[in-house]
């Protein structure tokens, strides 16, 4: 990716507000359950909830490649705000040509249940097989729920104010939202694994004992190592499922989708137990900020489909297959002009 | 920010052509293949075969004419080393030359070195090793104590010791790398190293084959007494032996020789398994290994040094060359399957501990990615 990629671009500016806005005070207050009307407004004023959405309809038109550094980036901060999901929602309704609303959505595959951020947000995209329904948000009896993170997933009863549904066109498929969702996440938990290495090597440069910083020690150089391994591993499995999202759509994309959730949430677990390693015990406290990366990713590995959701699934598409022709299959995922002779 | 970028890198045009054409190649030339063979991998020593893909263009494939190579991309011979990883194919006679030995003597060879070599390696006819782990010296390779000497009248004088050369017994030359000067005190440990063409016929070589776990013979130990090498045996500058050696570790550490060295046995096990989630895990974290490698081969193209990238893809990719024999054992009662797979399995158990062992071991590479996160 470039430099003057429009998705590295987005993210940086995604990124530099994070850091002037986003500090510990408001990750605490959003976890007690406050609104963080001024940080979602200036999230809102990059431009961001209709980076997916077609320029015919007031959109950005930019494609999963440009989005997933800007999910990585919200990652990378613990953002504690839906715009994932508001980015999410947006693609959703345009793609079924309905006018995405402002202000900020979030998106449902299971019906109501457990919904990312559902009492804050002003609208849902109830996503239902092949239709995808604008539905009101507010008004509606949440029943509050958390992650581990702290981040809002809040059910619903079924029966809200449905604002109007279209059919979800094919190159998004009927399980569009859970696609999305899985995506999202494999992104995020690649920005906090990326920031979950910065803070333990800061730590380990800094940190003395025995008369010197605990990186000069090989057992934890060697540790870290790792740590930057699996960052890297799940990096680069986010960004070949948003190759492939806007190479096949999303409902083509399911492969690397799952590939990057199993990746990233396998990288999530080393990962957070590496970095809590290197920290020491004050990466346990409350105070230190690890925990707001070390629980998000807890907590997103467990979302959109587990590492074993998605290892099923990618193993009987392999086994369909059958493990002469796994070869072929693997090497024609990522080769547009392969044709069968 | 720390850590490293690995940006996505697609195969060229036509690799799809490419591909039909070298798996027809394999599926006529692999009908005898042992579960042995293709547990070997690219340690599989099979000169027959290696003449049969040079004749196809697939070695040096990205040399220019002029010396027997076929200018085609980078890119495109990954797509052929991968095709033939994946099938298992005995590629160990021609491996080391077209992937370390061929463009260390573009590089750094003369005009003489290449036109006699390089046509020889392309047409899979020259097999070369590599020479440089000695007794007292492995990881600490600079501590490396083997000399050539100057003889007056020209040419040098060799002495010493190299051992665990894989190949080095049925290998025509060796590329050795040397100490031509005693290394000063206090200076720099890498100073004073040189790297030698050395023609295996020479009298004064002895090659003693080792026997390794598996009951076969595959490296050896190499004793040099007084053999004498032309002038022109010293490739490239005298003294500079350790750059010149180092500067193709990008190449050699990020190939798909670093991820797929178990793969036949993953393929095997796929279609026995019942259970598909280990099944599903190993694919993806391959799927994501080999977008890494296809990264850095694409930074290679472009003519960047990726040394960290590459040193990144060796660990993580020989942790998972590794890990599939042992996940194999969750997925089926090895001890009860069909007899190709049992043989497969117990052959890849056996040299899966030299994964992260040859070509810069694990403790090395993650001391790489160490010194690049700034903590050394």
């Amino acid at each position: 990716m470039r430099e003057d990629d429009p998705g590295t671009m987005l993210a940086e500016q995604v990124g530099r507000l994070l850091a002037e806005r986003s500090g510990a005070a408001t990750l605490r207050a959003v976890e007690r359950g406050e609104w963080p009307a001024a940080l979602w407004e200036a999230l809102e004023g990059l431009g961001l909830p209709l980076l997916l959405v077609p320029e015919a309809m007031g959109g950005a038109g930019l494609g999963w490649r440009a989005a997933g550094p800007v999910f990585q980036a919200l990652g990378r901060h613990g953002a504690p705000a839906p715009m994932g999901e508001t980015i999410l929602a947006a693609a959703l309704l345009a793609a079924a040509g309905i006018a995405p609303p402002p202000g900020p959505l979030s998106l449902t595959a299971n019906g109501g249940e457990r919904v990312p951020w559902g009492r804050h947000v002003r609208h849902v995209a109830c996503c239902d097989g092949e239709t995808v329904a604008l539905c009101d948000a507010a008004g509606v009896t949440w029943a509050p729920g958390a992650n581990l993170a702290g981040e809002p997933r809040d059910s619903a009863p079924p029966g809200g104010v449905v604002r109007s549904a279209a059919p979800v066109p094919e190159r998004f498929g009927g399980e569009a939202a859970a696609a999305a969702l899985a995506l999202l996440r494999a992104c995020q938990m690649a920005g906090a694994l990326a920031a979950a290495l910065d803070l333990a090597v800061e730590h380990a440069g800094t940190r003395r004992q025995f008369g010197r910083p605990i990186g000069r020690f090989q057992a934890v150089q060697q540790q870290l190592a790792v740590l930057a391994g699996e960052a890297a591993a799940a990096q680069v499995a986010a960004d070949r499922a948003c190759r492939a999202a806007d190479r096949h759509g999303l409902a083509g994309a399911a492969f690397e989708i799952g590939c990057a959730k199993v990746v990233a949430g396998e990288a999530a677990g080393a990962g957070a137990a590496i970095a809590h390693q290197v920290l020491g015990a004050i990466g346990f406290t409350e105070e230190h900020p690890l925990h707001h990366l070390t629980r998000r990713l807890w907590s997103w590995r467990e979302e959109a489909g587990t590492e074993r959701f998605w290892a099923a699934r990618i193993g009987r598409e392999v086994q369909a297959v059958g493990g002469a022709a796994l070869w072929p299959f693997l090497t024609a995922r990522d080769e547009d002009d392969d044709t069968t002779p | 920010m720390v850590g490293l970028r690995f940006e996505p890198r697609d195969t060229p045009p036509g690799s799809a052509a490419l591909r039909r054409e070298v798996r027809a190649f394999l599926a006529e030339h692999g009908r005898g293949w042992t579960p042995e063979v293709r547990g070997r991998s690219w340690m599989g020593f099979d000169r027959a075969f290696s003449r049969a893909v040079g004749a196809r263009g697939w070695i040096g494939m990205t040399w220019p004419r002029r010396y027997g190579g076929h200018e085609r991309s980078a890119m495109e011979r990954y797509v052929v080393l991968e095709e033939m990883l994946a099938a298992g194919a005995p590629v160990g006679a021609h491996w080391i030359g077209d992937r370390q030995s061929g463009p260390l003597l573009l590089r750094f060879g003369t005009e003489a070195q290449r036109m006699r070599l390089l046509p020889a390696i392309a047409r899979g006819e020259a097999a070369f090793c590599i020479g440089l782990s000695e007794p007292d010296s492995g990881s600490d390779l600079a501590s490396l104590r083997t000399r050539a000497e100057r003889v007056p009248g020209g040419g040098w004088r060799l002495n010493g010791r190299k051992i665990w050369t894989s190949f080095a017994h049925l290998c025509d030359w060796m590329i050795a790398l040397v100490r031509t000067a005693p290394a000063e005190r206090d200076g720099p440990r890498h100073a004073g190293l040189s790297q030698f063409l050395v023609d295996l016929r020479l009298p004064g070589i002895t090659i003693r084959p080792i026997r390794e776990l598996t009951g076969e013979e595959g490296f050896n130990e190499v004793t040099f007494d007084d053999v004498p090498l032309p002038e022109d045996a010293l490739i490239g500058r005298e003294g500079e032996g350790w750059a010149q050696a180092t500067s193709e570790l990008a190449f050699e550490r990020s190939g798909p020789d670093r991820i797929l060295s178990s793969y036949p046995l993953l393929a095997a096990a796929a279609e026995a398994a019942a259970d598909p989630v280990p099944i599903g895990r190993m694919v993806a974290r391959l799927a994501t290994l080999r977008a890494m490698s296809l990264s850095v081969a694409g930074m290679l193209e472009d003519g960047r040094s990726p040394a960290v990238e590459a040193a990144l893809v060796k660990d993580i990719g020989n942790a998972f060359e590794q890990a599939v024999p042992e996940r194999v054992r969750d997925l089926l009662d090895v001890a009860d399957a069909p007899e190709g797979l049992r043989r497969l399995h117990a052959y890849v158990t056996q040299v899966a501990p030299t994964f992260s062992l040859r070509g810069g071991t694990r403790e090395i590479l993650r001391g790489i990615i160490a010194r690049e996160l700034g903590l050394r």
